[in-house]
């Protein structure tokens, strides 16, 4: 090993970050290194200030040299309940916002005063999380990080709930004075994308503490409610709501106006998984989907069911910290590839079937994930089970996946054949920076050659025989999952414009905030609307999230979306392409209370690319809001 | 609530991340350089540079402008013929009516030509005079080289070449920052005064260290 101390020159440095570049790189062949332009005519390695930009396409700074693969993936650990539910919170969770008990909240919990046959107050299943100081190793060839984490871990620990099972979560805002350089002290927690009542939804402006609103200046924690239940239950499908709107994989971010970027960056951030009596989590039950419980822990990880959090960010070259751009605008890209909070890991599995929750964590990245097997150059298929967290009507076998940014893609993989081998979860979709893919998905040049991508995940295939209960899609090609819900007549018929102007971004020439009373438009309560999404301009790409409930795709740029895509489906995140017109269908049930639509490029969010929309009773027909 | 004094808080914000001695005990094998984020964020954004003000002093943009201050930065020029720079300098005469005396004792507006070969202090002079333009908001001129730097190590900028050209399309963006707490964020300068100073206000008046001259106000 090479020992590293004071007094090394930073010629000798670079060479040395070099060499650990080009192992990570796979560069290693002289024809490779002569193309890149690395190695003289007579041989020597040219000592470059770091390879990574020719690697990786980044801009002006790059990150140090890390070696990929040393590290195994990390699982978060489940977050678990208190012991004696409400009765271990001080002060005890109230209906009414508690602003003199240090409650951030400005509005009463909705749920438990419209439906209080429903959701008894309080619940019994009650958390508390604290926001605060993380303290990292993202590699072992970087310093500790010093990030911010839910119950200082990032990504935050990982959250089992049960459709029918309430909980109740009160966040405390435990945020250091000093920030590191990028983040702010103030938050609002997005449960993405929950049936969830407006005041525990996480809007922007409800961040605290909040030196605005006197009652809320010096507040240190915010209760949310999370129903887990069905939409429906109060509207179209009394009492327990539509089963085909059933969701699993979600997430948990910050949402925090003008700041969300940052803090999600930083690791405000965690996955919240959703099971009932179909997704079970256990392969001998249900649709039998790839997982082991611990029978006697519903608070235990689920063996073979493992959620990846993807996020791409950058380092600081002479510091080796967590370095966040903060006057870029149009995204940011990084050249380091995390998953679960580790950058390139490695995941030893054994020959079987495995569910994978892929999440986009962004800020401003796009994948096309490929299963490569990187010694044959081959990619192997594998099962698309879910969009956006939400079960498919039926599984689809794919060659590849996409994912936007804040989106999830559930998949199944069967390493029975592949024992013994080394595989790859390798990104090949085209994004120079974070203004988007260079090509819509599927044009010509929208990938890179095959083993030419980002290697994020190592897959290392233990040989020898293992138990695997789960269905296999192979030899069950009939098997169906939940039905896409019914849709009916619109009520209204709404447009969408995004685009960029005076250098930031707008919808129907409009940015957010306006003011921060202005409604952009309201949504009557238990009805649905069919929403277009569409940009004229060839230069970004927007992820389009509505919070409450999961849309279905109607048509992409005039092709309708049907059976055997994967479009076909539920998904709260749009992927709005260069020159595209889309068309979903949206409902917004059971609940009322303001929300936002914004793109989930936490960039372009950051700068202004949301509206508000208020469900109420009466809505308005506002068709360009 | 506790307030920690200036010098201690400057010390906590000026420590990084972790010491060298410390990260050597950790078993780190590479005993990475001791740069605080504060100068990390000095060094990227702002150069060292000198501008003059609308009443011809010249002052250096990071020691005078930005350190230990709470800013708003915009450009503008006064040859703006599509009405962005009216109708956002007007906008902010308005935010500047609503924050008070605020402006010019722990928060400084500060404007910056895009125009430097016509703009001169005398012309930004008569410009800010007919705004109306209270103390503590200064208009700024840099040498033309220097002000294209400025404004894409601020982020006024675009990608496309064509928009970039255009000098009215970074007239509508407000830049805003409290140097000392690393808060740094943008928004669009043309909203509801109330609503611009509302965002303003949210970052600046963050329960915890603060900045000299600053002084928690009742909303």
């Amino acid at each position: 090993m090479y020992l590293l101390k004071y007094g090394w020159s930073s010629i000798t440095r670079n060479a040395w970050r070099n060499r650990q570049e080009l192992i990570s790189a796979g560069l290693t062949s002289r024809r490779d290194l002569m193309k890149l332009g690395l190695l003289t005519s007579a041989g020597y390695l040219i000592a470059k200030h770091g390879l990574s930009s020719r690697v990786a396409n980044a801009k002006d700074m790059e990150s140090p040299a890390t070696r990929a693969f040393v590290d195994p993936l990390p699982i978060m650990p489940i977050k678990r309940p208190l012991a004696n539910g409400a009765n271990d919170l001080f002060p005890r969770p109230t209906i009414e916002p508690n602003n003199a008990g240090g409650e951030g909240r400005t509005r009463r919990h909705q749920a438990f005063v419209n439906y209080p046959g429903k959701f008894p107050f309080p619940p019994q299943k009650v958390y508390e999380i604290r926001q605060r100081e993380a303290l990292v190793y993202v590699s072992p060839d970087l310093p500790r990080q010093r990030l911010w984490g839910f119950d200082g871990m990032v990504p935050g620990p990982t959250y089992h709930a049960l459709y029918g099972e309430q909980v109740l979560v009160r966040n405390r805002n435990e945020l250091p004075a000093n920030n590191g350089g990028f983040g702010i002290q103030q938050v609002t927690t997005h449960l993405h994308n929950a049936h969830t009542p407006s005041e525990s939804d996480g809007f922007p402006f409800d961040f605290f503490p909040n030196p605005r609103k006197p009652a809320i200046a010096n507040a240190k924690f915010y209760d949310q409610h999370y129903p887990n239940v069905l939409a429906g239950f109060a509207s179209t499908h009394p009492p327990d709501g539509d089963i085909n709107e059933s969701l699993a994989t979600l997430w948990y971010h910050d949402h925090r106006v003008a700041f969300t970027a940052q803090n999600v960056y930083k690791g405000l951030a965690g996955f919240y998984l959703l099971f009932n009596q179909y997704d079970t989590g256990d392969e001998t039950r249900g649709f039998r989907l790839p997982g082991v419980r611990n029978s006697s822990d519903f608070y235990a990880n689920v063996q073979y069911d493992i959620p990846l959090f993807l996020t791409d960010q950058l380092f600081n070259e002479s510091t080796g910290q967590l370095f966040f751009d903060l006057f870029e605008r149009d995204g940011i890209l990084g050249d380091k590839f995390l998953v679960n909070g580790k950058i390139q890991p490695y995941l030893t599995v054994k020959p079987r079937r495995y569910r994978f929750r892929i999440l986009d964590g962004g800020p401003s990245r796009f994948y096309q994930l490929f299963l490569t097997d990187k010694a044959a150059n081959t990619s192997i298929p594998f099962w698309q089970i879910a969009t956006d967290g939400n079960l498919l009507p039926r599984p689809i076998k794919v060659t590849s996946t996409v994912i936007s940014v804040a989106a999830r893609m559930d998949i199944v993989i069967d390493f029975r054949r592949w024992a013994g081998k080394t595989l790859y979860l390798e990104n090949r979709l085209r994004q120079d920076d974070g203004r988007g893919p260079e090509a819509n998905v599927g044009r010509s040049g929208s990938l890179v050659a095959p083993g030419k991508g980002n290697f994020i995940l190592q897959f290392r295939v233990d040989t020898g025989a293992v138990v695997d209960n789960s269905i296999d899609f192979e030899t069950n090609p009939n098997v169906q999952f939940y039905a896409l819900p019914a849709r009916e007549t619109p009520r209204v018929k709404r447009k969408f414009r995004f685009e960029r102007e005076n250098g930031l971004w707008a919808i129907n020439d409009k940015f957010f905030p306006e003011d921060d009373t202005t409604v952009n438009f309201r949504v009557k309560q238990n009805t649905a609307e069919q929403w277009s999404f569409e940009q004229e301009e060839d230069e970004w790409m927007h992820p389009i999230h509505v919070h409450l409930e999961e849309h279905q795709m109607l048509t992409r740029n005039g092709v309708v979306i049907g059976p055997g895509n994967v479009e076909y489906s539920r998904m709260d995140i749009n992927r709005l392409q260069h020159n595209e017109l889309n068309i979903i269908f949206m409902r917004f049930r059971d609940f009322e209370g303001r929300y936002p639509i914004h793109c989930h490029n936490t960039l372009h969010e950051d700068h202004a690319m949301m509206l508000r929309f208020d469900i109420d009773q009466t809505g308005d027909t506002r068709r360009e809001p | 609530m506790s307030k920690i004094a200036r010098r201690t808080w400057l010390a906590m914000a000026g420590a990084a991340p972790l010491g060298a001695a410390q990260a050597q005990a950790a078993g780190e094998k590479y005993a990475w350089p001791h740069v605080s984020a504060r100068e990390t964020i000095r060094k990227r954004y702002f150069p060292d540079m000198l501008l003059r003000t609308h009443e011809d002093k010249s002052v250096r943009l990071y020691e005078d402008l930005i350190k230990d201050k709470f800013v708003t930065i915009n450009f503008m020029y006064i040859n703006c013929i599509d009405g962005t720079c009216p109708v956002t300098t007007h906008n902010l005469t308005l935010v500047q009516e609503i924050l008070k005396e605020r402006v010019g004792r722990d928060i400084f507006m500060y404007s910056i030509t895009l125009d430097p070969e016509h703009d001169t202090p005398d012309l930004l002079n008569r410009y800010a005079r007919s705004y109306h333009v209270g103390p503590g908001w200064l208009f700024l001129r840099a040498e033309p080289e220097d002000t294209e730097m400025l404004r894409r190590k601020l982020g006024f900028y675009d990608r496309n070449p064509a928009v970039d050209a255009k000098k009215s399309s970074h007239a509508a963006m407000l830049r805003y920052g409290d140097e000392p707490r690393q808060l740094w964020s943008m928004t669009n300068a043309m909203i509801a005064p109330r609503t611009v100073a509302d965002i303003i206000l949210s970052a600046a008046d963050l329960p915890g260290p603060s900045r000299p001259g600053w002084k928690r106000v009742a909303s």
